[in-house]
């Protein structure tokens, strides 16, 4: 086939002008997109107030499927449950028998340090958290992980809350909406987390992989100390975690490079814990501040 | 009985609404852009760009429909639903449409197989373009082989996702 008639309006001086006008409009317009990017790189979060409007306005949608679909988000899970599932039930039965004496001992290492931290006077970590809510949805086709929260700024959610579930830490908070907010995901590439490893405290940098896994590159000098199997947790640095949160496991060691996997992987959980940042929590001791912070939080807090 | 085939053909003295007209190609596009409300999260960039394709196969399919500014509003729309920095779809979007109508005036040649070219062309250009936004707002060291699939399943898609376009196409024209 030919190609089709030329856009170009002949003789017409009014179109003429009205097409150039168009491509006018459009070249100026590009300009303006780049200048919103280029004022994004210094201020990621800065027009982020926009997304005010889409994110409540699809925040029901996604609620409501989110309730019929959370049922068969799983069934992948259960069908691989099957593949050898007679040798994978003894070897789970053996695990189960010896966890039971680790948890006997656990429980009775929790009380111990109950019983301590009462005798130091430190905040319980109960005080922490926030609110508990869903993950509605996310950046699935953006080179960047977000995941959408169903919860913000009129429950009391602010931006650099940590989120966790009970398997681990699923990221932190990036900006909010009255009704949503965007949680930026561990497995983010921008999102830093400093973790220790949970036997020995080797103190490491947890960076997203943006497909799933993580970068995990120890502080020391010297060859790389992880070795796959290694558990890590958050090492409480920085003040926005708590210290020990399960954070990831590592599979494999490249050179200077140990690439983890998240505990909490947040496309099978369904409930998430909004927690305070952690140097607010520590801070909050101070008499002065406490009545007037416990007022707003009070009321939305339903962990 | 009428037969239901005759139910699209045109009746003789009647036009479809204006708004049938203009806003079908529109809201399709925009649809497609909120495919990322879907209540899923994801581990990787796996959804293609379905408002990209969208816009590309209208275009495509009808190049008298849209000037080329109609890339920012849909492209502002796609970059408040996706999470990539705002400005960054705008900016990409009406590029490519610009591209598109400098590569169709040079082209002697027009078929099926020449659209899907330009069509893998802007898909390229528009998620490497995306990638690299990403990674300067802030995204850290995102490696270009992660978009890389996206990419592939995106240009296999376009021929089915143009197939739909003509299909609503049919619909929209036809009283």
């Amino acid at each position: 086939m030919a190609r089709p008639p030329s856009r170009r309006p002949g003789i017409n001086r009014k179109a003429q002008y009205s097409l150039f006008a168009s491509y006018v409009v459009a070249v100026v317009g590009a300009v303006a997109g780049l200048l919103l990017v280029v004022i994004a790189i210094f201020d990621p979060t800065g027009f982020a107030g926009l997304r005010t409007v889409t994110a409540e306005v699809t925040r029901p949608i996604s609620v409501g499927l989110k309730n019929m679909v959370s049922g068969i988000s799983s069934v992948d899970e259960v069908l691989a449950a099957y593949w050898r599932a007679g040798s994978q039930n003894v070897s789970l039965r053996r695990q189960v028998e010896s966890d039971r004496n680790r948890i006997i001992e656990a429980r009775a290492i929790a009380q111990e340090n109950a019983r301590l931290k009462r005798l130091l006077k430190l905040v319980d970590e109960d005080q922490s958290d926030l609110l508990t809510a869903r993950l509605i949805s996310s950046s699935s086709g953006s080179t960047r992980r977000f995941a959408r929260l169903n919860a913000g700024r009129w429950q009391g959610v602010r931006p650099g809350m940590p989120v966790r579930a009970a398997e681990g830490l699923v990221g932190r908070i990036d900006s909010t909406t009255p009704n949503t907010s965007e949680v930026l995901l561990l497995t983010d590439t921008g999102n830093i987390v400093p973790v220790r490893r949970a036997n020995d405290s080797v103190p490491a940098i947890s960076t997203g992989g943006g497909d799933g896994s993580l970068e995990i590159r120890a502080l020391s000098a010297g060859r790389n100390p992880f070795k796959p199997g290694d558990l890590l947790v958050t090492s409480g640095i920085g003040g926005i975690y708590q210290p020990n949160i399960p954070v990831a496991v590592v599979v494999r060691v490249q050179g200077e490079i140990a690439w983890g996997f998240p505990l909490a992987n947040p496309s099978r959980i369904d409930a998430v814990v909004v927690e305070r940042a952690f140097e607010e929590v520590v801070t909050r001791q101070d008499p002065a501040v406490t009545p007037a912070e416990e007022t707003p939080s009070g009321n939305a807090s339903a962990p | 009985m009428i037969d239901p085939h005759l139910h699209h053909v045109p009746r003789l003295g009647r036009h479809p609404g204006r708004f049938r007209l203009v806003g079908t190609p529109v809201i399709v596009v925009m649809l497609g852009s909120s495919l990322t409300a879907l209540p899923f999260v994801a581990q990787s960039p796996v959804l293609p760009p379905f408002g990209l394709l969208l816009l590309l196969a209208w275009r495509l399919l009808r190049p008298e429909l849209w000037r080329a500014w109609i890339g920012l509003p849909l492209g502002l729309f796609d970059d408040l639903m996706s999470g990539q920095p705002i400005g960054s779809a705008m900016f990409l979007w009406t590029i490519t449409l610009i591209g598109v109508d400098a590569f169709e005036h040079r082209l002697v040649w027009r078929s099926y197989r020449q659209d899907w070219l330009i069509a893998c062309l802007a898909i390229i250009f528009c998620l490497i373009g995306g990638w690299f936004f990403a990674r300067v707002t802030g995204g850290g060291r995102i490696e270009l082989l992660l978009v890389a699939p996206q990419m592939l399943w995106s240009m296999l898609l376009f021929p089915f996702i143009v197939r739909q376009c003509a299909r609503i196409d049919r619909w929209r024209v036809m009283a």
